[in-house]
This record gives structure tokens, C-alpha cells and sequence, in this order.
């Protein structure tokens, strides 16, 4: 394949920017559409003390899940973390900080992120303590809105049904979830895609995320997990 | 305490009948779950799942399973004729923006002014509220199927809610095994009364006033 963009890389080049302490976010909804590949690669090169953002926290063994119960995150801004004990039990424990956000505003977050955004004004769980504690309020036309801050990272990790060597991203179904919002957000985004195509090969109409917010591609070698249905 | 599978359905199917040709729904775990079972044919309607899916159909076949088409739950569907897939942050503008007709959902408790609690089940660890806020404080129409009581023969219906609140005031009807109750501005209405149960044995198995 023809990397015209340098952006085709291998998952050793694309673990060199991974490092302790640094922040994440990551695709993915219960782990579907999250990259199986890249995330090996942090739990092999031992990273640690990592601040993970994205929906939830997976599985004890599938997606982010498998990074979380190896407690190497110290905190991690998700949705949902029921589906993985292991997150709870940290987090009891104090090993782990979660903040909570609603997942429809944890995505515009990400979103705000993504778009150069400050943040977003919603009326989303502002009878609730969890998500309105330590959060600014705002009036507009009479009503009043919770400050949601926006969201970005050092390193936004995404995955993809096919990229081309510009990044240019298509999904499958819907392993699409948070990913084409999180391929905005980070300072560097490397997506993990199954199959990479020549340039001009995907319709201009269709490729969801434009390759501009993809700096690395990385070939994956395929989900290595087994679902919970299975 | 749970109930046996054919309470469980009459509970389903009553809920299939509020809803109409068209809507679009999001349904939630449990008994929600079984309502398109009870969908008559003629009624078309998009089942719309937070993680990116309108227009769900119903599991695929053992074998058939593809992992990139789950529901919200991570389980695998299947889609029907005119489905689409969305991100994230579009799937929760349709509901934020009014565009999901229904929600159904089950829940720990509700009061009389249709507060929910559905989020934080006593004794056990914060899951977090993932999108149910959204989709109770912005669905058109929220219904709620449950027990009636719980596991400890106690009201789920009650005056004031003791369970952290998913959102306030946004329940429009309840369906238990022992009858559908509408909330209303004037309070909990009892619309329709469920055999073997009387009137009396709602009242108390209720922890606020049913008016008839």
C-alpha cells in the first residue's frame, strides 16, 4: 500500500507515543468498536496512571476493560462502569476515580472537545447531585443550564472498518458509537482500522470522519476477545 | 422476587398497545425487552438502541451473530428495512431533541408526581446513569413496567421517592401486575384494574393515594 501521507504505521511506531500519566480517550461502547490491537499494546508496554476517557469501562476482559482491571488507570470520565466489577471495586477502594457524565453529554463533551468548543450548556440531571456538583450554571432566555466542559486528550484512540492512507475513516454499524467523536477530541488520534484501501478507493459521500483529524493508522489484528453473548 | 413469565408478558402486552404506528422507541432491560413480541403486525415503529442504532430488529439467528451489531446492552440484534446507524452524539440529539415518541423502562421506584429512581440500587456499587436521565427527562412519553411491590412485599409506588432520583417528574404511566396507573397534575390514577387484584389490594400495596 502507497503511505503518500506517512500516516500508515505499525503498532511498535504508534506505542511511541504512549506514555505514563497520560490521557486517553478511547472508542468503544461496552467494547464494541473499541481497538483490540492498540490496547494490547498499552497493557504491554506497561503504561500506567493513565486517565482514560470514553463511554464505559467495558468488560474485565474485553476493550478499555482489560487496561482498567489492570489498574492502570487512575481515573476515568465515563457514562457507565456497571458492566465491569472490576472498575466498581476499584473505585470503592479509592484505587480509581470515576466521574460520572451522562452519556448523551459525555459525547457532546467529547464532541466540544473534537469541534474547538469550550464547552456545552444542557439541562440534562440537574436535579442530581452527581452531575451537577462543582459545575458552573447559566442562564439563557429565562431557563437556566449546567456548564459541561469540554473534553480532549493527549492521545484519542479509535476503531475503524477501513481507512485510506489520507485516514479517511468508514465504520461498521454500530462499532461506530463514540468513535467519530473521539477521533476528534485527542491532540493526536490513531486510528486502528481492519482494512486499509488506496486512496479514492472509499466514496468521498461516505467516509463518516475526514482523514484531517487522523494522524496515525494502524493496521488491526482483529478483536481477540470473547463477547459476552458468546 | 420476580414474576413468572406470563405476568411478565401481560405486562409486555399492554404496554405494546400504547404504542402507535410510526413512533419511534427505546426500550429498556427486563420487561421492556419483551414488548415487540407483542406488537401486532400492522403497527411499524423504529426501535431505537443509545449506541448508534434506529430501526432494531429482533436477534439473530445462533450463528448469525455479527459482534458490530449489538443493541445498548451489548447483546447482538439484528436491523430492520429503513434502519440507520448514527454516533453517538446524534443518537442522544434524537432524544434530547424530542424525537424518541417512547420510552419504556423498568424501575426501583416512582412517586405519584411520576419522580424516577431507577439508577442506584441500594447496597450495591454506583454503576453510573449511562443515558437513562436523557431518556427519562426527554423521551416524549416515559412508561414504567414493574412489580408492583418489592422483593420485601414493599410499594414501589410511592409518595416520595427514598432512591436517588434518575429525574424528577417525568413518568406519564405505570403498568404492574396489578393494573396501569396514569400520573396526572392532581396525582396517581388508577386507569385500569387487573384480575385477581381489587381495588383494596392496590391501595395496599400502594404507598400513595390512588384516585379512581
Amino acid at each position: 500500500m502507497e503511505n503518500t501521507f506517512n500516516k500508515i504505521v505499525s503498532l511498535e511506531q504508534a506505542m511511541d507515543y504512549f506514555h505514563d500519566g497520560m490521557t486517553i480517550l478511547f472508542g468503544g461502547f461496552g467494547g464494541i468498536g473499541s481497538p483490540p490491537t492498540i490496547i494490547d499494546g498499552i497493557i504491554e508496554k506497561g503504561i500506567k496512571e493513565l486517565t482514560l476517557i470514553g463511554n464505559d469501562t467495558g468488560f474485565p476482559h474485553i476493550g478499555i476493560g482489560k487496561v482498567v482491571s489492570k489498574g492502570r488507570a487512575k481515573k476515568v470520565i465515563a457514562s457507565h462502569i456497571g458492566s465491569n466489577p472490576i472498575a466498581g471495586q476499584l473505585m470503592t477502594d479509592g484505587q480509581l476515580e470515576v466521574e460520572f457524565s451522562p452519556q448523551g453529554i459525555l459525547a457532546e463533551r467529547i464532541r466540544a472537545g473534537g469541534v474547538g468548543l469550550a464547552g456545552i450548556l444542557s439541562d440534562i440531571g440537574m436535579d442530581n447531585e452527581i452531575v451537577t456538583e462543582n459545575k458552573q450554571r447559566v442562564k439563557v432566555n429565562k431557563k437556566e443550564y449546567l456548564i459541561e466542559t469540554a473534553l480532549t486528550g493527549d492521545i484519542s484512540i479509535i476503531y475503524a472498518k477501513k481507512a485510506d492512507p489520507y485516514g479517511n475513516l468508514i465504520y461498521d454499524k454500530s462499532a461506530r458509537n463514540t468513535n467519530p467523536l473521539v477521533a476528534m477530541a485527542g491532540n493526536m488520534t490513531i486510528a486502528e482500522v481492519e482494512e486499509i484501501v488506496p486512496l479514492g478507493e472509499l466514496e468521498a459521500d461516505e467516509i463518516i470522519t475526514p482523514g484531517v483529524f487522523v494522524d496515525f493508522i494502524v493496521p488491526s489484528k482483529g478483536v481477540n476477545w470473547k463477547w459476552a453473548w458468546e | 422476587m420476580g414474576l413468572g413469565i406470563d405476568i411478565r408478558n401481560q405486562i409486555a402486552k399492554r404496554a405494546a398497545e400504547e404504542i402507535r404506528n410510526g413512533m419511534v422507541v427505546n426500550l429498556g432491560i427486563g420487561i421492556p425487552s419483551l414488548v415487540p413480541n407483542h406488537l401486532p403486525d400492522h403497527i411499524r415503529v423504529m426501535f431505537h438502541a443509545e449506541n448508534g442504532i434506529t430501526g432494531m430488529g429482533p436477534s439473530p439467528e445462533y450463528g448469525e451473530e455479527d459482534e458490530n451489531l449489538c443493541n445498548a446492552g451489548g447483546f447482538p440484534v439484528t436491523v430492520v428495512k429503513g434502519a440507520s446507524y448514527c454516533d453517538s452524539a446524534i443518537s442522544f440529539g434524537m432524544i434530547r431533541r424530542g424525537r424518541v415518541d417512547l420510552t419504556i423502562l423498568g424501575s426501583l421506584e416512582v412517586s405519584e408526581r411520576g419522580d424516577l429512581a431507577n439508577w442506584i440500587v441500594p447496597g450495591k456499587k454506583v454503576p453510573g446513569m449511562g443515558g437513562a436521565m436523557e431518556l427519562a427527562q426527554k423521551a416524549k412519553k416515559v412508561i414504567v413496567l414493574m412489580n408492583h411491590v418489592d422483593k420485601n412485599g414493599r410499594a414501589k409506588i410511592v409518595k416520595e421517592c427514598s432512591l436517588p432520583l434518575t429525574s424528577g417528574q417525568c413518568v406519564d404511566l405505570i403498568i404492574t401486575e396489578m393494573g396501569v396507573f396514569e400520573v396526572k397534575s392532581t396525582g396517581l390514577w388508577l386507569k385500569e384494574r387487573f384480575s385477581p387484584y381489587s381495588i383494596e389490594d392496590i391501595r395496599a400495596n400502594t404507598n400513595c393515594e390512588v384516585h379512581e
